[in-house]
């Protein structure tokens, strides 16, 4: 299913013309879904996961509210490196449990004075307590690039930024080259190798389309900033789960928000800033 | 200048208090982390007579180990004497265990600054259109023993080669 957003994107990305423009230029090798067809194929995939689940999904199609962008803020300061984040994105999102195991954030540990030596971080680290003496720690999911080099390589159109500013995917669209994930410096996609590991008692049935439905065999898939619960103005689950605060969120163009203070009063920077992907996730350091 | 100083109490008095309620609303705080069956103090309090004397407790509140600057201080800088059940500033004002956070902030004033800004603690809910939370100090630091205690990690990815095997 070529997805709303992706032609969305496509016709004001690349033809600044009318509908009608557009669609005599495409001959109608690629046209925009009809609200009934997108109905029909949200019936077909919610009765495809009741056959597959024994559940009712509900999937939503909420598109992007105007005059929002979404911004992170996580605060390096109070990171401990806990991994509950790791866990409750997982819960929250549907992600493959075990066989494969996928993970959205990746908790990576830094010895402390050695913050940009990430070639040395350590990700599979397993004290009794954290935090640990002498590292830091610092989680890192999909950056939501305002310059995505995994959208640019797709060959497919598959993945896109949506107006809200989130990098979507989707599933049933991407074909599985894996093309992005090579292409992303932050490791902020993983791969369904084989069929995913979901329990039914563990699926999270409240889903969107663009976000935490459940995937397939040979689909990647990435963190959405929980996109089915920020269009509902709901934190991210990470947000929610973090003991010590350490991760904030908000609309990057509401200057009232809680991101744009402690980009305005922080230390803050972006990760691997040097490669000019322009991310919207903000590390910064409140001590 | 009568008038002028007249005017402006007037004014402080319109502005203070709308202040306090708008404050209740502005910070739509957690419930203060009570031990179970421990509030209102004044159940066992109301029949006791007032000790100010510093001292270590020996018969009630045993659990208590006050490691928060306790050289400088102890119980009644904080609660309240004489109204049990509430909290008292340093300029003798009495306010709720709901509004702890303004007592956190007479020594804490940065980190007060950042938690009013959303950037020092955390928040959850909806942060539109919805109930929103503002989880207090005390709810993440016990105010007797306020350092963040260490926490047992959730466990480490599985490597790719146990995954899939070679």
């Amino acid at each position: 299913m070529m997805s709303m957003g992706a032609l969305a994107g496509f016709s004001l990305g690349s033809l600044s013309c009318t509908k009608t423009g557009v669609e005599e230029f495409l001959q109608k090798h690629i046209r925009e879904m009809s609200e009934g067809e997108k109905k029909a194929v949200i019936g077909r995939l919610e009765a495809k996961y009741l056959r597959q689940y024994s559940r009712k999904v509900r999937i939503s199609t909420q598109p992007a509210e105007k005059g929002t962008l979404w911004g992170y803020g996580l605060d390096l300061s109070r990171c401990i490196g806990c991994r509950r984040c790791v866990y409750a994105c997982v819960k929250e999102n549907n992600q493959s449990r075990v066989k494969p195991q996928l993970q959205w954030i990746r908790v990576i540990r830094l010895k402390k004075g050695s913050l940009i030596n990430l070639e040395n971080a350590e990700h599979y680290y397993n004290p009794e307590t954290v935090p640990e003496p002498g590292f830091m720690y610092m989680p890192v999911q999909c950056q939501q690039c305002e310059n995505p080099p995994c959208v640019r390589v797709c060959p497919v159109k598959a993945t896109w930024t949506e107006p809200d500013g989130i990098v979507t995917v989707d599933y049933n669209w991407c074909i599985g080259c894996r093309y992005c994930m090579a292409a992303c410096p932050y490791k902020g996609r993983v791969f369904n190798w084989t069929e995913p590991n979901l329990p039914a008692a563990e699926l999270n049935t409240e889903v969107h389309y663009l976000g935490n439905r459940p995937r397939m065999k040979n689909v990647v898939e990435k963190c959405t900033f929980c996109l089915q619960r920020v269009r509902q103005g709901r934190y991210p689950a990470c947000v929610e789960i973090c003991p010590t605060g350490t991760r904030k969120f908000g609309n990057l163009l509401d200057p009232n928000s809680e991101i744009r203070y402690l980009i305005e009063n922080k230390r803050v920077f972006r990760l691997k800033e040097d490669f000019n992907t322009e991310p919207k996730f903000y590390y910064f350091f409140s001590a | 200048m009568k008038v002028m100083l007249l005017f402006i109490s007037v004014l402080s008095i319109g502005f203070s208090l709308p202040a306090s309620a708008a404050q209740q609303d502005e910070f739509p705080v957690a419930p203060p982390p009570f031990t179970e069956g421990i509030f209102p103090c004044s159940a066992c309090h109301a029949g006791l007579g007032l000790n100010t004397k510093k001292r270590v407790l020996k018969d009630e509140h045993t659990t208590i180990e006050l490691r928060h600057a306790e050289k400088e201080r102890w119980c009644l800088d904080c609660h309240h004497a004489r109204n049990r059940d509430k909290l008292k500033l340093a300029d003798g004002e009495t306010i709720n265990f709901t509004e702890s956070y303004r007592l956190c902030g007479q020594c804490h004033g940065n980190i007060y600054r950042d938690w009013r800004a959303g950037i020092h603690g955390k928040r959850i809910g909806f942060f539109k259109g919805g109930k929103r939370i503002y989880f207090l100090c005390v709810n993440c630091h016990d105010p007797h023993n306020p350092k963040f205690k260490p926490l047992k990690p959730e466990p480490p990815p599985i490597r790719p080669e146990l995954q899939y095997g070679k």
